[in-house]
Order: C-alpha cells, then sequence, then structure tokens
C-alpha cells in the first residue's frame, strides 16, 4: 500500500511510481506506463474513448482507481494484436471507413473486440446496444455497424 | 492516503474503523467522477477501501424456502442481466439494463447505487418497491434495515462511517413488476423520471416507486392502496379508471423540480403515463385491463 | 446505408476510387498521434483560470499566493501580453485575458505553469481574483435596443445586415408566418483541445503543435499577441480529434506560448470536457421571425425575415455567419421578393462562431418550417411545393446573384423520393423469440414506450449551403508538389481534422500527375496558407491546389522527358509508374525520366473573386452553392414526447464523387449532428452560466439514436469547380434538423389533425405531449 504498485497491462508487468493514489488507469497508462492508445474524452465514463478490458470485463479507465487494479489483467487497444499486424477487427475499421479523426477509434476497437468474444453473431440491435457507450462524432455510426458486421461475415468462414 | 484492496467483508470494515474517514470504493462508476473532477481528494489520512473483489459482496444467492435472493453489494449491473437472477428479479434486470453504458453496466453496483443516493439512480426504485431490505457491517456486527428507511435525500443516507453496504435482500414476487425510465436518449442516459411497479399477487400488495421526481426515491402508499383494493387479484384485471386513478396518483404524490434536465411540469406529467402504462403491462401480462 | 456503387473502370487510388485513409492503421492501433498525446523533452504543464460571472468588472488580481504553491513555475496575467492585448478572426476583441472587465462565465484571466497537472490545480485556486458582479446581458434582443448600456467597447451590435430584393411591397394570396428558435449546439469533437509549444533555444520564436482547422490565421493572431513576426511563430498540426468549426478560433494557442517563452521550456496544455465548453465558440442561438407570401397554389412570392443570433461575449465570425444567413433566408427556391433584416449581437453568454452549417443551420429551419406551413395552407403536398419552387442553374438569388453552379434541388428531391421507405413496423420488428425490441421504440432501453403507443411520421427537409469564403474575401489555398526519384511529395498547410483530405491529396496526385507513389509532408507552416478547414471549402480550394500543382509538376516532366528522349510533350501521359507516348507505345518508368532532376512547383490556388454586398444587401457575395434533399421517418410516442427517428433517406449534390466512401462518411456524420440539434443537443445557460458543459448532460447522439442513412449521390460535376467536386460536410448537417422536426409535426398532427407548431430546436419532449405555449405561428389567406 505504497504509492508504487505494479500493473498488469498487455501481458506485461508495469512498475508504477510517482502517481497519487487517487488517479485514474486512464491517467496511469498514459502519463506513468506511456501507453498513449486510450484517449480520455469526458472524464465521466460517458464516450468510452478510454475504454480498456480488466479480468474479461470491458469498463472506462478514467472510472477506475489505477491502484486498485493491483493483481488484475489489464487489456488496452495496444494488446489487441500482438504482434503488430492489425486484428481482423482493426482492419475491418480501415476498410470499412468506420475511421474519421479517429479519436474514438481505440476505444470502439476495445469494444468490438470485447463483444465478438461473448457473442460472435450478435444481431444489428445488439451491436448497437454494446456500442452505445462509444461516442463518435465524426461517422454518425453507420461505417462502424459496417466494420462489425463484416467481422462477424468473416468469422463465420 | 492508501488504496486498500478488500478481500473480506472483516478486512474491509476493520480499515474504515481504523481509518474514519476512508472512502469505499465499489465499481468507481460515481466516485472517480469526482476524483476526476477534483472535487473528491481522499484525505492523506484515509483509505480508499476497494471492496470489489470481496467474493461476499460479489455473490448473489436464492432462497427458495423464503422466496427471496440476496444481492451482494459489489454485484455489477450487467450480472443482473444474466440469467437466472433476471428471472428472480425481473424489474431489477430491467433498471440495470438503463444504466449508463455496457462498461458502467460492468462496474456500476446496488451498494454504489444507494451509497451515492441519488433520486435518479436507476436500482434505487426497484429496490424501493421490493422493500427491499439491506444487510450493513461494521466494527459492531452486521444489522438489517429497510432500504426506504436508508434513503435520507439527494447523496444523504443514514449510513455511519464505518458502515459498509454488504447486501440486498429482495422477494421474488409471484406476480409482476417492471421498471420504466424516461430519459431523453435511447440509451446511456439519466433518468428525468422513472418508476417501478410491483404487483405481488400472493401478498396483493401494490409497491409503485417513483425516480428522479423527488429529494430522494418516492414510495405512493395512498395510490398504492387505493389500486390494491381496486384490483381484482384473482384474475388480475382492474377497470380503466382505476388504472387512471393510480396514475394520477402517482402524479400528485411526485415532487419534482425544474433543472436544466426537464421541468417538474413534464416529470410530473411523466410519472403518471408510466405508471399507467406500467399498470396496463403488468395487467396485459398476468391477467387483462378490463 | 447504399451509396452508389463506384464505376469499376477507376484505377485504383485515383479520383472516383474508395481510397482508404492512410492514417488508418494507425489510428485504429492507437498509434496515430494526436495532439494531447504529445510530449517534449523538459515539457511542463499550463492551465487557465477561468470567471465564475457570466459579466463583472475586475477589482484587482492578485496572484502571490500562486507563486507560493510548489512547484509552480509561471503565473502570467494580461500584464504578461507582450503584442496585442486582442485577438479575433474579423475583429480583434477578444482579450487574451481579461484585465478590467470579464463577458463570459469561462473567460481566461490568468495562466500558470507548473511541474503537473495538479500543482497547476493547486495554484489556480491560489489566485484571489476581487470582481464586483454586475447583472448580466443575456437577452438577445434587449442587447439590440441602443438604451442598453454596452458590455463591450464595440457595442452590443457585431453586425446587422438587411437583404431588399424585388419589390418590398409585394404580397401573396396566402400568407404564413412564425417565429423559430435554434438552441446553442456545442461541436463537441472528441478530441479535447490540446497544444505544445516549444521555444527557439535563446530565440525569439517558437514552434507550436496545435490541433487547429487554420494554421496560419492561428499563427497571425498569434504573432499579434505574442509581439513577434509571423515567421517566428512556426505552427505544426497535432493530430486533429475532430473539429466541426469549433477549432477555427484561438482557444489555447496564445497561453501555451506566452507560457513557454516565459520560461524558455516546453509547454503543454490541455482542456477537459468542462473546460472545452468554456473554451471553444459555439453554434448561434437565433431567434428568427419569417413570414412566406405565395400564390393560391403554392409559388413564393415574397420572404419577410427579422432574424437576431446571440454572438455571446466577443465578436468571432458572427459577422459572416450572419451574412450566410440572411443571403440564404428562403432555402434553395426562386424567391422573387425579399425583406430581411438580421442581426449579430453581444450578451454575456458563452461566445459563438463556427459550427458545420455556419448561420445556415439556423435558417434552414426555420425556412422549411415556413414551407410545411406553406404547404398545409395552399393544401399542397409538401414535397410538391417544394419541387414546384426548387431553385435552378441560372436563377437568380435575393442578392440578386445568378446561381451558375450546378443547382440539382429538384433531383435531389426526386432522387430521395425514390428511396425506399424503412420496412420496419412501428416498434421494430420483433426479435428472434417473438419479443419486442424495446430498442426500437422511442424511450428505447427505459421501456417507455409499447408500439401501440407509437405514431410514425414523414418529413422534409431541403437546403442550400454557400461554399467556401464569401463577400470578397481574398481565399487562397497553397500547395506544392515535388517529384524526385519517382516519387511524389505533397506539401499543404490543408489541415486534417478526420475528413479525409489525406486520402484525397493521394488520388489527386494520382490522378492528375499521374504518379501512384505519393507521400505527404507534415502538415505545418513552412508552405503557404491553405485556409481554414470550414465552408465545405477544401477539396475545392486545397484540392484545386494540389490539382494545379501537380498539373505544373507534369508539364514540366513533360518537358523535361521530351528534351531527353525527343518526343512530343504533348502526347505523354503517365500510367502510375510509367510515362508513355500514347501513340507510339514508347515508355519510360517515372523514377528514370525524373533522374537527376528535382521538379518542384507551388501554386496558389483562388475561386473567382466575390464582393460585398451593397447597403440592400444586393450583390455577387458566394462563390457557388451545394443543395441536398432529406427525408425523415420518425416514430413518435406523442403522450410522453419521445422520438426515435427511425430513417434518414437523402440525395445530395456532390458535383463529382471523389471518393464514395470518404462522402457516405461525411453524410452519416452530418445527419448525426443534425439529429442531435433535432432533438437532443443544446448548452443549457441560466443567468449566463452554464448548466450541462460535460458529456452526462451535454447529450450527443448514441449508436441507439442513429438511425440506418439511405443515401444517394447527385453527380452533375460542376464546371466552376478545379475537379467538378463540391464540398460535401455541411448539407447533410442543415436540413436532416428541419426534416426530423417535420416528421414529428406529421406524426402528432395524425394524433388530433393539429399536431404542434414545434418552431424550437432541439424539441424537448415537453414541446411534444404538454399544452403548446403561445405561438407566434399564424395563417392568412
Amino acid at each position: 500500500m505504497t504509492n508504487h504498485f505494479t500493473l498488469r497491462v498487455n501481458g506485461a508487468d508495469h512498475d508504477v511510481r510517482d502517481s497519487w493514489l487517487g488517479e485514474s488507469l486512464l491517467d496511469v497508462l498514459r502519463d506513468r506506463i506511456g501507453l498513449l492508445g486510450s484517449k480520455g474524452a469526458c472524464e465521466q465514463g460517458e464516450c468510452g474513448s478510454c475504454s480498456v478490458v480488466i479480468d474479461g470485463e470491458l469498463v472506462c479507465s478514467c472510472l477506475v482507481m489505477a491502484a486498485s487494479t493491483i493483481g488484475q489483467s489489464i487489456t488496452t487497444v495496444e494488446g489487441i494484436a500482438t504482434d503488430g499486424a492489425p486484428s481482423d477487427v482493426q482492419r475491418a475499421f480501415v476498410d470499412a471507413g468506420a475511421v474519421q479523426c479517429g479519436f474514438c477509434t481505440p476505444g470502439l476497437i476495445v469494444a468490438v473486440h470485447s463483444l465478438l468474444e461473448s457473442d460472435g453473431e450478435p444481431t444489428e440491435t445488439e451491436v448497437r446496444e454494446a456500442l452505445a457507450g462509444n461516442l463518435c462524432r465524426c461517422t454518425g455510426y453507420g461505417r462502424i455497424l459496417e466494420a462489425v458486421e463484416r467481422v462477424v461475415v468473416e468469422r463465420r468462414r | 492516503m492508501a488504496v486498500f484492496v478488500a478481500t473480506d467483508v472483516e478486512s474491509a470494515v476493520q480499515r474504515l474503523d481504523d481509518r474514519p474517514d476512508s472512502v469505499v470504493l465499489a465499481g468507481g462508476t460515481d466516485l472517480m467522477v469526482e476524483v476526476n473532477d477534483g472535487r473528491l481528494r481522499p484525505s492523506p489520512d484515509a483509505d480508499v477501501v476497494a471492496v470489489n473483489r470481496v467474493a461476499e459482496l460479489r455473490s448473489w444467492r436464492h432462497d427458495s424456502a423464503a422466496a427471496t435472493v440476496t444481492i451482494g453489494a459489489a454485484v455489477t449491473y450487467s450480472e443482473m442481466l444474466d440469467e437466472p437472477l433476471a428471472t428472480l428479479a425481473p424489474a431489477l434486470a430491467e433498471a440495470a439494463r438503463t444504466v449508463g453504458s455496457p462498461q458502467i453496466r460492468n462496474a456500476g453496483t446496488l451498494g454504489g447505487n444507494l451509497g451515492t443516493c441519488s433520486p435518479a439512480g436507476d436500482g434505487l426504485p426497484v429496490l424501493a418497491a421490493l422493500d427491499a431490505s439491506v444487510e450493513i457491517a461494521s466494527v459492531a456486527g452486521r444489522r438489517s434495515v429497510a432500504v426506504l428507511d436508508l434513503m435520507k435525500g439527494p447523496k444523504r443516507t443514514t449510513l455511519e462511517p464505518g458502515d459498509l453496504i454488504v447486501s440486498f435482500t429482495l422477494p421474488v414476487v409471484d406476480g409482476w413488476q417492471g421498471y420504466a425510465k424516461v430519459g431523453v436518449r435511447n440509451a446511456m442516459v439519466i433518468a428525468i423520471a422513472s418508476t417501478c411497479l410491483v404487483l405481488d399477487r400472493q401478498r396483493q400488495r401494490v409497491g409503485l416507486a417513483l425516480g428522479s421526481v423527488g429529494p430522494t426515491v418516492l414510495r405512493v402508499p395512498a395510490a398504492e392502496t387505493k389500486f390494491a383494493a381496486a384490483l381484482d387479484w384473482r384474475t388480475m384485471t382492474a377497470e380503466r379508471d382505476a388504472v387512471q386513478a393510480f396514475g394520477d396518483g402517482a402524479a400528485q404524490t411526485a415532487a419534482p423540480i425544474d433543472d436544466h434536465r426537464s421541468s417538474a411540469e413534464y416529470r410530473r406529467h411523466a410519472i403518471g403515463v408510466l405508471t399507467r402504462r406500467l399498470a396496463a403491462r403488468g395487467l396485459d401480462t398476468a391477467g387483462r385491463a378490463a | 446505408m447504399t451509396v452508389l456503387d463506384a464505376p469499376s473502370a477507376i484505377r485504383p487510388g485515383t479520383l472516383g476510387d474508395s481510397v482508404l485513409r492512410p492514417d488508418g492503421t494507425a489510428k485504429v492501433q492507437g498509434s496515430f498521434e494526436f495532439c494531447s498525446d504529445l510530449n517534449a523533452e523538459g515539457c511542463v504543464w499550463g492551465a487557465t483560470l477561468r470567471s465564475p460571472h457570466p459579466y463583472a468588472r475586475i477589482r484587482s488580481i492578485d496572484v502571490s499566493a500562486a507563486w507560493r504553491v510548489p512547484g509552480v513555475l509561471a503565473v502570467i496575467t494580461a500584464d504578461d501580453v507582450p503584442g496585442q492585448a486582442n485577438y479575433g478572426l474579423i475583429v480583434p476583441d477578444q482579450p487574451v485575458f481579461a484585465a478590467d472587465v470579464v463577458r463570459y462565465v469561462g473567460e481566461p484571466i490568468a495562466a500558470v505553469a507548473g511541474d503537473d497537472p495538479e500543482v497547476c490545480r493547486r495554484a489556480l485556486a491560489a489566485i484571489e481574483v476581487d470582481y464586483d458582479v454586475l447583472e448580466p446581458l443575456i437577452d438577445a434582443e434587449a442587447a439590440l435596443d441602443p438604451n442598453t448600456p454596452a458590455i463591450h467597447p464595440d457595442g452590443n451590435v457585431i453586425s446587422s445586415q438587411p437583404v431588399i430584393h424585388g419589390d418590398r411591397d409585394a404580397t401573396g394570396d396566402v400568407v404564413v408566418e412564425a417565429t423559430y428558435e435554434v438552441g446553442m449546439q456545442d461541436q463537441a469533437f472528441l478530441g479535447l483541445e490540446a497544444a505544445l509549444a516549444i521555444p527557439d533555444p535563446g530565440g525569439r520564436g517558437l514552434e507550436v503543435y496545435v490541433a487547429t482547422q487554420w494554421m496560419h490565421e492561428d499563427r497571425r493572431q498569434m504573432a499579434d499577441c505574442l509581439g513577434l513576426d509571423p515567421e517566428s511563430v512556426r505552427l505544426v498540426l497535432g493530430g486533429v480529434g475532430g473539429a466541426f468549426g469549433a477549432r477555427e478560433d484561438i482557444s489555447l494557442q496564445i497561453h501555451t506560448s506566452l507560457l513557454a517563452l516565459r520560461l524558455g521550456r516546453p509547454v503543454r496544455m490541455a482542456y477537459d470536457r468542462a473546460e472545452s465548453f468554456l473554451g471553444h465558440v459555439h453554434r448561434h442561438p437565433a431567434t428568427m421571425w419569417m413570414r412566406h407570401h405565395a400564390t393560391a397554389d403554392g409559388q413564393l412570392v415574397k420572404v419577410e425575415s427579422r432574424m437576431v443570433f446571440d454572438g455571446g461575449a466577443y465578436a468571432s465570425t458572427s459577422e459572416a455567419v450572419l451574412l450566410n444567413a440572411v443571403t440564404q433566408a428562403p432555402g434553395p427556391y426562386r424567391c422573387p421578393n425579399a425583406v430581411i433584416e438580421g442581426h449579430a449581437v453581444r450578451t454575456n453568454h458563452l461566445p459563438c462562431g463556427a459550427m458545420r452549417g455556419f448561420g445556415v443551420v439556423q435558417v434552414c429551419f426555420a425556412h422549411e418550417s415556413q414551407m410545411d406551413k406553406l404547404a398545409d395552407a395552399c393544401g399542397v403536398d409538401p414535397w410538391e411545393l417544394r419541387l414546384q419552387n426548387a431553385m435552378h442553374t441560372g436563377d437568380t438569388t435575393i442578392t440578386g446573384q445568378v446561381v451558375h453552379n450546378v443547382a440539382p434541388v429538384e433531383e435531389c428531391l426526386r432522387a430521395t423520393a425514390a428511396l425506399p421507405l424503412p420496412d420496419e413496423p412501428v416498434g421494430g420488428h420483433p426479435r428472434a423469440d417473438g419479443s419486442a425490441d424495446v430498442m426500437k421504440t422511442p424511450g428505447g432501453a427505459g421501456r417507455t414506450t409499447d408500439a401501440s403507443d407509437v405514431v410514425r411520421g414523414i418529413g422534409w427537409g431541403v437546403s442550400m449551403k454557400n461554399l467556401m469564403y464569401s463577400a470578397g474575401f481574398d481565399d487562397y489555398s497553397t500547395a506544392r508538389c515535388r517529384l524526385a526519384d519517382g516519387v511524389v511529395t505533397l506539401k499543404f498547410a490543408t489541415v486534417e481534422v478526420g475528413q479525409g483530405f489525406v486520402t484525397l491529396a493521394g488520388q489527386i496526385a494520382r490522378s492528375v500527375l499521374g504518379v501512384d507513389d505519393v507521400v505527404l509532408g507534415r502538415i505545418d507552416t513552412q508552405v503557404g496558407s491553405a485556409g481554414s478547414t470550414s465552408a465545405s471549402r477544401q477539396t475545392w480550394m486545397s484540392g484545386g491546389a494540389v490539382a494545379a500543382a501537380c498539373r505544373a509538376v507534369r508539364d514540366r516532366l513533360f518537358l523535361h522527358v521530351a528534351e531527353q528522349h525527343d518526343v512530343d510533350p504533348g502526347q505523354l501521359e503517365i500510367d502510375g509508374t510509367d510515362v508513355r507516348d500514347e501513340a507510339s507505345g514508347w515508355r519510360i518508368p517515372v523514377v528514370d525520366a525524373s533522374a537527376g532532376v528535382d521538379i518542384d512547383e507551388t501554386v496558389e490556388y483562388r475561386h473567382p473573386a466575390t464582393e460585398p454586398l451593397d447597403e440592400n444587401g444586393q450583390g455577387d457575395c458566394h462563390v457557388g452553392f451545394v443543395f441536398v434533399a432529406h427525408r425523415a421517418v420518425v416514430d413518435v410516442d406523442p403522450e410522453l414526447g419521445l422520438v426515435k427517428v427511425v430513417q434518414i433517406a437523402t440525395a445530395q449534390d456532390v458535383g463529382r464523387a471523389l471518393n464514395p466512401l470518404s462522402i457516405t462518411g461525411q453524410i452519416e456524420g452530418g445527419v448525426a449532428q443534425g439529429l442531435g440539434l433535432a432533438v437532443m443537443e443544446e448548452i443549457i445557460q441560466t443567468d449566463g452560466i452554464i448548466r450541462n458543459g460535460n458529456f452526462t448532460d451535454y447529450l450527443l447522439p448514441t449508436f441507439l439514436d442513429m438511425p440506418d442513412v439511405v443515401a444517394t449521390l447527385i453527380e452533375q460535376p460542376d464546371p466552376l469547380a478545379p475537379l467538378g467536386a463540391k464540398g460535401v460536410g455541411e448539407p447533410p448537417t442543415i436540413s436532416s434538423t428541419p426534416a426530423i422536426v417535420a416528421a414529428i409535426r406529421d406524426a402528432l398532427r395524425q394524433v388530433d389533425g393539429v399536431g404542434r407548431p414545434l418552431d424550437r430546436v432541439p424539441v424537448r419532449p415537453a414541446d411534444i405531449c404538454l399544452p403548446a405555449r403561445a405561438s407566434a405561428s399564424s395563417t392568412t389567406g
């Protein structure tokens, strides 16, 4: 319980020093560990840009106190495709035109992977409900829906 | 200040007792908003006691003999949507589905909802309408209190420093229950008016609770009694006028305010409509509106 | 959404192909560097102190306690601004730091630098400002009254603009009038304001990484206030997370630079969401009275209007916003006579300026509501009425300007009507298990509404929007094209905000120059201005500049090849990799053809000049126009006032579709913002104090609020446009709003035969279901 702890992020242990103990996981990921893929846009869990997976659950890292995740397994957008090549979801986002400014994109990528792991054949409504916590201001969501549908079809093969 | 990740109730309440200014962290969905906003900085002498890995708080159990279900305070809203819990507490599942986003539902808990005690807390009208009780632990031991007695006002409860919400016990109702909530968006929205209706056929009891229309969640005893008397519990039918009067009674009991989310006038109107619709839905399901 | 398939004969990567974003992979992997991701060695943080009052006199500012906070490195106020005290896009009326008066909640007063954000927060809290709180001016109409005390030395009226056209006394058989209101909308880009300023070692100058819309204009305003030559201020574009108009004005650029220059070390600033709501301009709230005159069968005779736009505390682009509004008040219709009066005024509200649609969004809600009212009064179908009045190429606008553009209003209307209506029944298709899909009914997850509570309505919205800058502004864009070793390098200061110019630029080079291997240089001020990424102008302007630069390089290459190889330069072509002579079949790889030469051309593209309006608001003030039609299908719960937009169908005039996928994205995204304004988005201020400056209470459409968008593109290449293509960004936002509101009105009319006026957006549930407040609407005839 000191101002020094270790977080397991994307399969690797990261020493965290100098954080203040109420600090959010999002800030620790970005400012202490240097993983800048998770984005902050609301600080209230309303936009989903900071989505990460902790022990299998999709959450907003801005609402997670970093020090409370000691011993848990954290996956960020950087941990989605470990070999450096984009995942099927990431490729589909580019191919379907689901990316414009791209600020919401990392959170959406994490959210779509999480959705398709729990349900490989979601209906359109289920996709919309599962991604309702990820705000996008550029696309109007149409191309994102298209990208998810492409992955579903691809994975069926 | 330190973050203490508790793994059992006893160590959690001990920690809370040792450092009385400590803050309980469950899902973080309320607390961290305040931290991020700079409104809350836990004092250097206090701890943050994280309770979302306390097994007792993370589990639920069904007591079929007593016809109750007991839900740990740190069970998440997502877990309330899973079967078989969703069938045992259907109104709670409906309310859980309206909470924030999937990300929030994966973190947010019923214990946190009560601890924050916002009149717009989605779980609270359900607990109130079901006359749920809450078990509270402290170093002095455990006690059980009616949820309704605990809620005192916006962000105010009768919880004492050192108290930890352990679980909620609610009846498994033979009858019908439902939740409805108005917001100006089809998902991820704070309630501007909400209602939970319970038609308990066995006890011939009506429970109606209103959210976002008073300093805390409201019950409407007079209208409940009147509607219970007007209801034919055998056939589960009621006259249209009785349903209308029930809605009117609920609307009159509501004590809403004007704010940036809505007007008092609309909120009161919505309570009347939601109450009538829930009643009709309950009767349509269990019987038929005459 | 479905769009017309692109023709298959297009060479991949060129114009007309749905080329993918070059930054797409970095963005999906989270490695794309947004401005807020940037850092530098030795960098410290800056933060801004803002006024809590909408209007107050500053008696004193005591910063001494802030200096005593451990870790504080700098504290600056208005006294520390070495150059011009004020800045502004059109007139410099806004202080870098308020010195004597604050005029809106959130106005900057001081800035601090410290080791980390927490230090800055404590330092800001330690600054003591003694305010004499004044009564705020919050009524735009009162601001017009000459007896109202001025809240700014420049007075309360920012701009007044009449448009008098034709016979001002003309009258029609049928007259409809009403007063409409539009609330204050926020651009709500997701990537918050951020900047990193790095001072030159020992020098008087600096490099600033910033997420902006217009690099050279930022530089001009920054240099003025920093007291530096523009050349000493070098801007580099940091990754931009959306803009929509909110980055056209200065926000943190000058503050960050002042701190960096003061400290001689890098400083970064980043707003959080709450500060962002205070730190950038918003869409103007507007009150618009309109009276339409028509013949008995619905032909427009005259439009009268008086409109007041609330500009908030400072001028920003209010004058230009108002010009757009008054000049396009009737919408895309032939209107022989007009009497329009418009005012933009100062109040103690948040400053307003650019947002997607720029003045036309407001008037479009009014004119389209009027067209429906007129259709109703004449007994004509709303679609027929629009068709009957539709503007065509060669028609004259109410400023007397002949529309030389392609003006396919009629085609947009017909093509939209031909798009299929949704096959979903009211309440949506049931789920696989037969239960109702609650997400398809108004109220969604809240389970407020059963299908039996729902009425479906259909509504229309049509709009025109001027492209590029107007009224005599010297509007140009610069591009540089270099060919070396077979590789084309493009350089421009055209800001990429997500719209996709970085994709389009490569397509232009591949089509115009013909070389497939294209590299983009860093977007910065080391090349001439590109103007702003706004006004749907970059496809036309920077597209025109890139095309011209590519053409110049191609011509020089052909001359070089002709000299070297004794071929006719007029017969040469480039097919992606090789220069070839079509007739003889001779060919040489570009890499060889360009060996040893460095062909480097920089071109400024200008559109045809425009002119300011005369005293009656007459003149050729706009460059050109774009048109669109929207049809909305909306399910309404009349008793609770909740809505679910089911479908938006649209046909949009694009000139030529240069990248159909990219256009699709603009259409769907623009519709989402129009939907937001129609039913949920508004910044609420009470007595000048913002009440919902966060994403919990400022509601943006989610995945569950957005309907299916069915679109078709009207492709009639515009001979005035350098690539035949018109800008596509703004139209989707403009008339989707009135279409949705018209659909709600249509549904409500089915309930009681009367309906509701719904003369204000966003439409609130109470507007639909509670007794209507007194309405100014009337119909005679």
